[in-house]
């Protein structure tokens, strides 16, 4: 049973601060006015630690974990 | 000599609690600038700003119980948690127990942000803009070095970075680029009055 | 076989149903008429799994897409028909609620439903309330009506929670388009699968408007049911603002219906079909349907609210001769990053439209700009 998880963004609260970014450069970029696109996929292991730091550190938490087989 | 170890570790815990205080309250208004540079990401000021935060607590804490213990100053637990309950300086005293409960009730909120949600957190945190104020008044007030220079020279410093960051803060308007927009939608499709 | 459009609306006793509504409905095979061709047996389990009697039934009637005129037409023509589905939801679903959530400026169609209503006997009837829709795209999506609903505001909403989890009070929620309850009064009533769909013809047509045409009935049919061009057709757009630009003669060849549709990489949408004339620009009416999108934007996203309002100006741009040279590649970078990063599908539906835009219109795209160019050579 796979257990991996993605970043999800609550794009409404999001509001392009910019910090998830910063903290985690291998998988969120910005566009062009600051706000995050993510890279698909399941985060890596090793940047567990730091995905967990940029969702803590979301100034209005719009950053969340998610399992990716999620059905409607 | 243990009480005035004691007593002059309340002083100085003091004054340094002002300090810490009085930069987490202006990296608090530049995180919500978004204020930033190439050598300066906003994660930095939102990493000190907690950092310094939790240090101002520790401080804070160093602060309380050696006045408390202390026994020359003759001053009982419920004291430091009963606004206005010493005999001593009781309004100032009163003032710096009010301060930090404000502080605890921020500080605590955040360490649960997560499970109260944004709205909630972000309410009870404008308590800030409450607790800094009272906080300089008590030490302006029960403080035994008020008048000495340094003292002085540390109040008149923190209080000119705080009110030099509120005012940029007033003036700058929203950070939030989708604002006008967003409020502008929200009007056109309000029909709050209609029902 | 009965159609919508001359189904009896005289009032007559709601058929009995139960669960088993529910499966005769996924043997029809009925998928939802508002947008998003969802199968409704799913969507009615799904609330109906939640539901303990709280739940809550939104007769989706907002029509937001400005040039389709279908659910104003069902709703004014066959009231009755529309309230049978409601009612009959409400019965399936054991609701608590009906919503009859229709566009503000549908004068006709709001009193036409509140005529039947009044006829009505139904314990149901009493469980009715009506909610205006804002006459703004996004009002008509299905967050957006609960939100309107409960705090008054038509914007869209995070999802998840999605509507038949938590909805209008909380409440498991089902939001149907105002056709699809009227299929679902049909099969209740006769058994039959629904035969038929709802298109409106707009553009370059000699009598646009509302068609109700058979399964297999192609593009060309109702064109021809349409009285035929009125001029030279340049291309057709299939399925309203989210849809896609398709070249005439394989338009033409279209089935109007979705499952055949999607085989073709294509989708009926809110079911506009609209011809584009070649006496007009596509690159223009392109960007003219760009700008309308962009200002149709909730600005509660920024990836939505920036990009397609850069996405509209770039267009403009190209349209007007005062573009840039690297226009083209920033509208195709631009389209493939904004898709799916906002809370609802709007950003993604003109996303869909401006790709295919691009694609069919590529040449003209690509004069135009380099007519910029040779303007300020």
């Amino acid at each position: 049973m796979s257990k991996d998880m993605t970043l999800a963004i609550d794009r409404i609260k999001c509001d392009g601060r910019g910090l998830c970014a910063e903290l985690l450069p291998e998988l969120i970029r910005l566009d062009d006015w600051g706000y995050p696109i993510l890279a698909p996929g399941p985060i890596p292991a090793h940047l567990m630690p730091l995905a967990q730091r940029a969702i803590e550190d979301c100034p209005v938490l719009a950053l969340a974990l998610r399992r990716t087989e999620r059905t409607k | 000599m243990t009480n005035s170890v004691l007593w002059y570790t309340t002083r100085g815990a003091g004054a340094v609690t002002l300090i810490l205080l009085s930069s987490v309250v202006v990296l608090g208004i530049l995180s919500t600038m978004r204020v930033q540079s190439r050598r300066w990401p906003r994660f930095l000021t939102t990493g000190l700003h907690r950092n310094l935060a939790l240090m101002t607590l520790v401080f804070l804490a160093l602060h309380i119980v050696t006045a408390v213990v202390d026994p020359y100053t003759n001053l009982g637990w419920a004291a430091a948690l009963i606004p206005f309950s010493s005999s001593y300086r009781t309004l100032w005293l009163g003032l710096g127990v009010i301060a930090f409960e404000l502080l605890a009730a921020i500080v605590l909120t955040s360490l649960v942000r997560g499970l109260i949600g944004h709205r909630t957190w972000r309410a009870i945190h404008w308590l800030t803009y409450a607790a800094w104020p009272v906080g300089v008044l008590h030490g302006i007030g029960t403080g035994t070095d008020t008048l000495s220079v340094w003292m002085l020279a540390i109040t008149a410093g923190c209080v000119a970075a705080v009110g030099v960051a509120v005012f940029l803060r007033l003036t700058s308007g929203s950070a939030d680029p989708l604002a006008g927009a967003r409020t502008t939608f929200r009007v056109a499709v309000d029909r709050r009055e209609a029902r | 076989m009965t159609r919508l459009l001359d189904a009896p609306d005289a009032l007559t006793a709601l058929p009995n149903a139960g669960k088993g509504l529910i499966d005769a409905i996924e043997r029809s095979g009925l998928v939802g008429r508002g947008g998003a061709w969802f199968p409704v047996a799913t969507k009615w389990r799904a609330v109906a799994e939640r539901s303990h009697g709280q739940a809550v039934v939104v007769v989706n009637g907002a029509e937001g897409e400005p040039q389709s005129k279908k659910d104003r037409l069902l709703m004014t023509t066959r009231p009755h028909l529309v309230l049978d589905g409601a009612f009959l939801a409400a019965r399936v679903l054991r609701a608590a609620r009906i919503v009859l959530y229709i566009g503000e400026r549908h004068d006709v169609a709001r009193n036409a439903m509140l005529r039947a209503l009044a006829q009505r006997t139904e314990p149901e009837r009493r469980i009715v309330t009506v909610s205006a829709a804002p006459s703004r795209y996004v009002a008509g999506a299905e967050t957006a009506a609960i939100h309107l609903i409960n705090e008054g505001i038509a914007t869209p909403t995070t999802a998840p929670p999605y509507p038949f989890e938590r909805g209008v009070g909380g409440a498991p929620t089902l939001v149907q388009n105002v056709e699809t309850l009227a299929h679902v009064a049909l099969i209740a009533r006769t058994g039959q699968a629904p035969h038929t769909v709802l298109v409106t013809l707009a553009g370059a047509l000699k009598q646009p408007g509302v068609l109700e045409v058979e399964k297999g009935t192609t593009v060309a049919e109702a064109v021809r049911r349409s009285g035929g061009f009125t001029e030279p057709p340049r291309a057709v757009l299939v399925g309203g603002y989210f849809g896609t630009w398709v070249e005439t003669q394989r338009a033409l060849d279209l089935e109007l219906d979705h499952g055949s549709m999607r085989r073709h990489d294509l989708g009926l949408g809110c079911g506009v079909i609209g011809v584009l004339p070649t006496s007009r620009s596509p690159v223009r009416e392109t960007a003219g349907i760009m700008r309308y999108l962009a200002q149709e934007s909730s600005a509660q996203c920024g990836p939505c609210f920036f990009g397609l309002r850069a996405l509209a100006d770039t267009c403009t741009r190209i349209a007007e001769g005062t573009s840039k040279p690297e226009d083209l590649k920033r509208l195709q970078r631009w389209a493939a990053e904004v898709r799916g990063r906002g809370a609802c599908r709007h950003p993604d539906g003109a996303v869909i439209f401006l790709s295919s835009a691009l694609d069919l219109f590529a040449s003209e795209f690509a004069n135009d700009s380099a007519y910029a160019l040779r303007r300020t050579a």
